[in-house]
């Protein structure tokens, strides 16, 4: 039953990658009122072990390196991440400084890029909902290989 | 005897948008000390003036922190109109002003909603973001962006507002006033956060200046400093009075912050009477030659802009100094002696932008 479900009412962590603030702040603009995507049973957590999406933003500096991959780690399976704004997508205006990485796919396996300077709330909304998409995906793909394993398991067991 | 433990705070913190690292020392639940790790948004922002020229610097010093943003892009713009000796039209400079206290306006109203979110009370967080929104409305009406404008060029200004605009502007301002009292009445006169906020974290006076506060932060110690009064932009063309209160709590910052929305609403519409008729920028030639030292108040304090050049289209230092860098000495001072519990909101009441601070 949860399979389906989790889908439905997916848990967001925002996690701050080195960005300018911009992106950050239209992240929790989505939460709010007039963009409100609680109605869409998203509630923003601050804790990874709950989280299914990670929106992350900015290009990601040496000293923050560890940390987003942590807090990947953390994160149940499956999980989806969201690279929120240009910088996050490609270091974007930050990408010829030194201390940048260029983007968080250098770090994270990203599933969604969602570009902008700063990302609007109708795009990181949009992000979120390809995200579902992918979310779903990695659950079925999750639920076959257990079931795969079960069969193994029960093979075994019967010789 | 109690015994000391250290509890790491942070950088990934529910209550944190950004990203900051305390140790806090614990003797039980009072915190003894507080020591900070920075830089996980330092992204070596001065330094691209190397890679950027002096015009493109700009959209660089925009990015400098997304919620001061227009600010950050008009501190540096003035330096270098200042060293390269621009006449910039005097309705730009109208202009500015009235954009910069929208943004403080935005500001504010972000913190009170980050503060609410911080104590708990989850529904006032909402409000005060919703009543944001009609700020950002306006933004995306006058310059075309949310949260990030480009509108700042060195010469001027790239948008104008009409006078129909702004009259537009003063009706929403307006409408917002009285929701706007009903919402900050709920800050300051509930019990529950009344309780959270009054007599925690104080800073007195002498240490707000000894440490070398700056902004709301100090105000609300008593001590009456405005980078405004300097007269730069259009403010020495109105009347203005800041903001102060002696009582150096926490529940003193929110109450000055709260008056300060108030008053930039006035300011506002001062700006939008008296702002005058003509050109909104002028074309810039040539390459800066000198140096020029800038300040500017900004939500959260003073920011002190330098800029250096060399004659060339690459300039040769730019140096930000920004409001929470000079807060955080003070902050640190006010966690001593507190409870674990009210880390968080005292974290909160200097207003921090790390993303300034660490560029």
């Amino acid at each position: 039953m949860a399979k389906t479900e989790l889908a439905k009412s997916p848990w967001l962590l925002h996690y701050d990658g080195s960005s300018c603030n911009g992106c950050d702040i239209e992240v929790l603009a989505c939460l709010t009122p007039v963009y409100d995507v609680e109605r869409l049973g998203v509630i923003n957590t601050g804790n990874p072990k709950h989280a299914d999406i990670l929106l992350i933003t900015g290009g990601v500096n040496s000293q923050n390196e560890p940390v987003v991959r942590q807090i990947y780690e953390q994160m149940p399976h499956p999980k989806v991440v969201c690279a929120v704004g240009i910088c996050a997508c490609n270091g974007g205006i930050f990408k010829e400084c030194y201390n940048i990485l260029g983007g968080v796919d250098k770090v994270l396996p990203v599933d969604v890029y969602v570009p902008g300077c700063a990302a609007r709330p109708e795009a990181i909304i949009d992000g979120v909902v390809k995200a579902l998409a992918i979310l779903r995906e990695k659950q079925q793909a999750l639920g076959k290989e257990e079931t795969a394993k079960e069969a193994a398991s029960d093979a075994t067991a019967a010789v | 005897m109690s015994t000391r433990s250290i509890v790491p705070f942070g950088p990934q913190h529910p209550v944190l948008p950004e990203p900051i690292h305390l140790d806090l020392v614990l003797e039980d639940e009072k915190v003894v000390e507080a020591i900070p790790s920075i830089g996980f948004v330092h992204r070596g922002l001065e330094k691209l003036v190397e890679k950027k020229d002096f015009n493109d610097y700009v959209y660089v010093a925009e990015r400098i922190c997304g919620i001061c943003s227009f600010m950050h892009g008009m501190g540096y713009c003035e330096a270098v109109e200042r060293i390269m000796e621009v006449e910039v039209p005097e309705r730009a400079v109208w202009l500015r002003s009235i954009w910069c206290e929208l943004s403080r306006i935005h500001s504010h109203l972000l913190w009170l909603g980050l503060l609410a979110d911080a104590l708990g009370f989850e529904s006032l967080f909402m409000h005060t973001w919703r009543m944001r929104e009609k700020i950002l409305d306006m933004f995306e009406y006058s310059t075309g962006g949310r949260v990030i404008f480009s509108v700042n060029k060195i010469g001027g200004v790239r948008r104008d507002m009409d006078s129909a605009m702004l009259d537009d502007f003063l009706r929403i301002l307006d409408g917002m006033s009285a929701e706007l009292k009903e919402l900050t009445d709920t800050f300051l006169g509930d019990k529950a956060v009344a309780g959270r906020l009054s007599g925690v974290g104080f800073l007195t006076k002498e240490q707000a200046h000894d440490l070398g506060a700056v902004g709301p932060f100090m105000r609300s110690s008593g001590i009456l400093r405005d980078t405004r009064t300097t007269g730069y932009g259009a403010y020495r063309h109105i009347d203005f009075e800041p903001i102060v209160s002696t009582a150096g709590d926490s529940y003193a910052r929110t109450d000055v912050r709260i008056r300060e929305i108030f008053q930039s609403i006035g300011l506002i519409r001062q700006f939008a009477a008296k702002i005058p008729e003509g050109d909104i920028n002028v074309t810039v030639k040539g390459f800066p030659q000198g140096e020029h030292f800038m300040r500017v108040e900004q939500p959260r304090g003073e920011a002190v802009y330098y800029v250096k050049a060399n004659g060339t289209k690459f300039l040769d230092r730019v140096r930000v100094r920004t409001p929470t860098f000079a807060n955080l000495p003070a902050m640190l001072e006010t966690l001593k002696g507190c409870q674990l519990a009210d880390v968080p909101v005292l974290i909160l009441t200097i207003d921090p932008c790390i993303s300034c601070t660490e560029r």
